[in-house]
């Protein structure tokens, strides 16, 4: 269960990339996931995905399934009602669920120190009796290990973890933003060099898995991913008028078909 | 000084903290950054942390962190990042802010101002591009206002800051940086509750707010240039709604339409029509039109435009109703 930021396990998942550039592009096609992937879509509204995170999980261990829901927010995210409702809700019914919270620490421009005065965000878990812990974000195999280990508690019954993912927002936060205008640029350059891509890179290097060539490839398969994947979001079509109300219910109803009718006939 | 919206609601903040130390403002990123749309831009600076605040992220904490301020004798002035956000605040308007005076016969008022900027057209991701203000008109006690331009914003804004019941403020995204106008530096006021005829005419009265406005003075060109007479009114404040100002025109012209940018069913437009029909029935030429949004979710960017009304929707319903 995605936020806004999570490309990354979509990817892995296998959600075709130009799906991921058709939903920003605009077009609610881009949230047609197909439903193996298990993706539920975009949640804007900070950390409310949380609540019905919870709804899952709760249908899943009903269904004696093995499925364990991971949901994601950011530092920003656990300062809203929606949060804390469901790591109790989810402690209290001891559900196989993983809440990740990526603490980028930055929420547009207020920075996690402005969210809470909790030293740490996993600590929060003790006061809901889960399971807690705060791993180094841009550690990969780190990030694995507590998310497998969270993954096969949640499975195996031991209830909800709540995974503090510390990291950083190295960028804006949108391309409307100009993050100079409340940070140093100087913090942001510290953390370049712990971005977790470089960091692996460099462990990879190290065990002589990765040279400069396979590198080169990396980022040539990448540039042509994303060209290929932009390319075919641009060329999808646009909704026509029917799409735009197809998914309002099940079947339209009298008065909205009245309504779609009056707008075949209308001007845009 | 010539001001965008944008301009003329900072400088009403500024005024009216400027003169009264019990205003502030609250809300994410109206600090340090000044707000998504640097509508508080420079007010930390000037008034300081103290009365600028950087909220954390929860928004029925805002809300109800103005009520208690408000509740005890500040005037708070909230902001919601957009309408979208709102929802999450809504319990705590609905059930307190809007109550508080009823609730304790009076003796706790709550004079504050939520601000949030709503409406469509401006090709945002989903949640951003709301005009759900039925919503908040339904609500009892709490008044609804929306100003259509930069000097409107101002003196509705500085009425609102000063009003004794809390006012939700609609700020027109859309229009925020659309054109500018001649605005005082000094503060003022535009009474609420008071709709704004901005021209005169007599074949139909046309009737919008917020972001219709520049739509509808569009489709009003259009129809003068056929040779039809229109007078248009922004309602501007949606509650306490003044319907009479519309039910006078109806009653001179005998035809009106509505723009209304949210979905159709039960949207103010409807309550509009409803009181025209009782006050101005028999003043009637055709049946009062609304243009409205389709009872769907705002559609994103790609799919907007079967969503959001368009000058040639308005000119086509001024055209259907002149010549019933
Ligand atoms: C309920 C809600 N309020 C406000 C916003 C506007 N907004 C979008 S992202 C954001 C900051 C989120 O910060 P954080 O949770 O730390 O996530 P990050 O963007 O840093 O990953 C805000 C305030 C929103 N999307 N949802
Ligand atoms: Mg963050």
């Amino acid at each position: 269960m995605w936020a806004f930021r999570e490309l990354a396990g979509l990817l892995w998942r296998g959600l075709p990339l130009d799906r991921y550039y058709l939903g920003w592009m605009g077009n609610e096609e881009g949230n047609r996931y197909d439903p193996g992937l298990r993706i539920t879509p975009p949640a804007i509204p900070v950390a409310s995905q949380y609540a019905y995170a919870v709804g899952l999980a709760y249908a899943s261990r009903y269904r004696k399934e093995e499925a364990v829901t991971v949901a994601f927010t950011g530092d920003g995210g656990t300062s809203e009602g929606d949060f804390h409702e469901s790591l109790n809700a989810a402690g209290v019914f001891k559900l196989p669920i993983v809440f990740v919270v990526q603490n980028n620490q930055w929420a547009i421009s207020v920075p996690r120190s402005r969210q809470t005065a909790s030293e740490t965000i996993a600590q929060k878990a003790v006061a809901y009796g889960i399971r807690g812990i705060q791993v180094d974000g841009n550690d990969i195999l780190a990030m694995y290990a507590a998310s497998k280990e969270a993954v096969e508690v949640a499975r195996s019954g031991g209830g909800p973890t709540l995974i503090e993912a510390y990291t950083y927002r190295l960028g804006d936060h949108t391309t409307s933003d100009d993050a100079r205008r409340y940070r140093l640029t100087a913090e942001a350059k510290k953390w370049e060099a712990r971005d977790p891509l470089v960091r692996t890179m460099k462990l990879l290097y190290a065990r002589g898995v990765l040279d400069d060539k396979g590198t080169e490839t990396i980022w040539e398969e990448a540039r042509q991913a994303v060209e290929d994947a932009v390319s075919a979001a641009e060329s999808a079509p646009p909704p026509s008028l029917e799409d735009v109300f197809q998914y309002t219910f099940e079947d339209l109803p009298p008065s909205l078909a009245e309504q779609l009718d009056a707008l075949r006939g209308e001007r845009q | 000084m010539m001001m965008n919206m944008v301009q003329a609601i900072n400088s009403a903040l500024a005024n009216e903290m400027e003169a009264d130390d019990s205003v502030m403002v609250l809300g994410e990123d109206v600090g340090t950054v000044g707000g998504v749309f640097r509508v508080t831009d420079g007010l930390l600076g000037r008034f300081g942390a103290d009365r600028v605040i950087d909220t954390p992220l929860a928004e029925s904490l805002i809300a109800g962190m103005a009520t208690g301020m408000a509740m005890a004798g500040l005037r708070p002035v909230a902001e919601m990042q957009f309408m979208g956000f709102s929802y999450l605040a809504m319990s705590m308007i609905i059930s307190h802010t809007a109550r508080m005076r009823n609730r304790s016969r009076g003796t706790y008022t709550v004079p504050m101002v939520l601000r949030m900027p709503y409406g469509a057209g401006v090709k945002a991701l989903e949640h951003h591009s709301e005009s759900t203000e039925a919503m908040y008109v339904q609500v009892p006690g709490l008044k609804v206002v929306v100003p259509s331009t930069p000097r409107e914003a101002k003196g509705l804004l500085i009425s609102s800051i000063r009003d004794p019941d809390p006012v939700v403020f609609l700020e027109p995204t859309r229009s925020y940086r659309l054109f500018k106008e001649e605005v005082e530096d000094g503060p003022f006021t535009i009474p609420l509750g008071e709709a704004r005829t901005v021209q005169e005419g007599d074949d139909v009265t046309v009737v919008g707010w917020g972001a219709m406005m520049p739509l509808v003075q569009e489709a009003v060109e259009a129809a003068e240039g056929d040779g039809t007479s229109c007078e248009i009114i922004d309602l501007r404040t949606l509650s306490p709604m003044d319907s009479d100002a519309v039910v006078r025109s109806v009653q001179r012209t005998g035809r009106v339409v509505i723009v209304q940018e949210a979905p159709m069913t039960c949207g103010v437009a409807a309550e509009l029509m409803a009181r025209i029909n009782k006050k101005a029935f028999l003043s009637l030429e055709a049946p009062p039109e609304r243009v409205t949004a389709p009872d769907i979710t705002v559609p994103l960017p790609k799919g907007e435009k079967y969503y959001y009304i368009s000058p040639d929707r308005i000119y086509d319903a001024i055209v259907r109703t002149v010549s019933f």
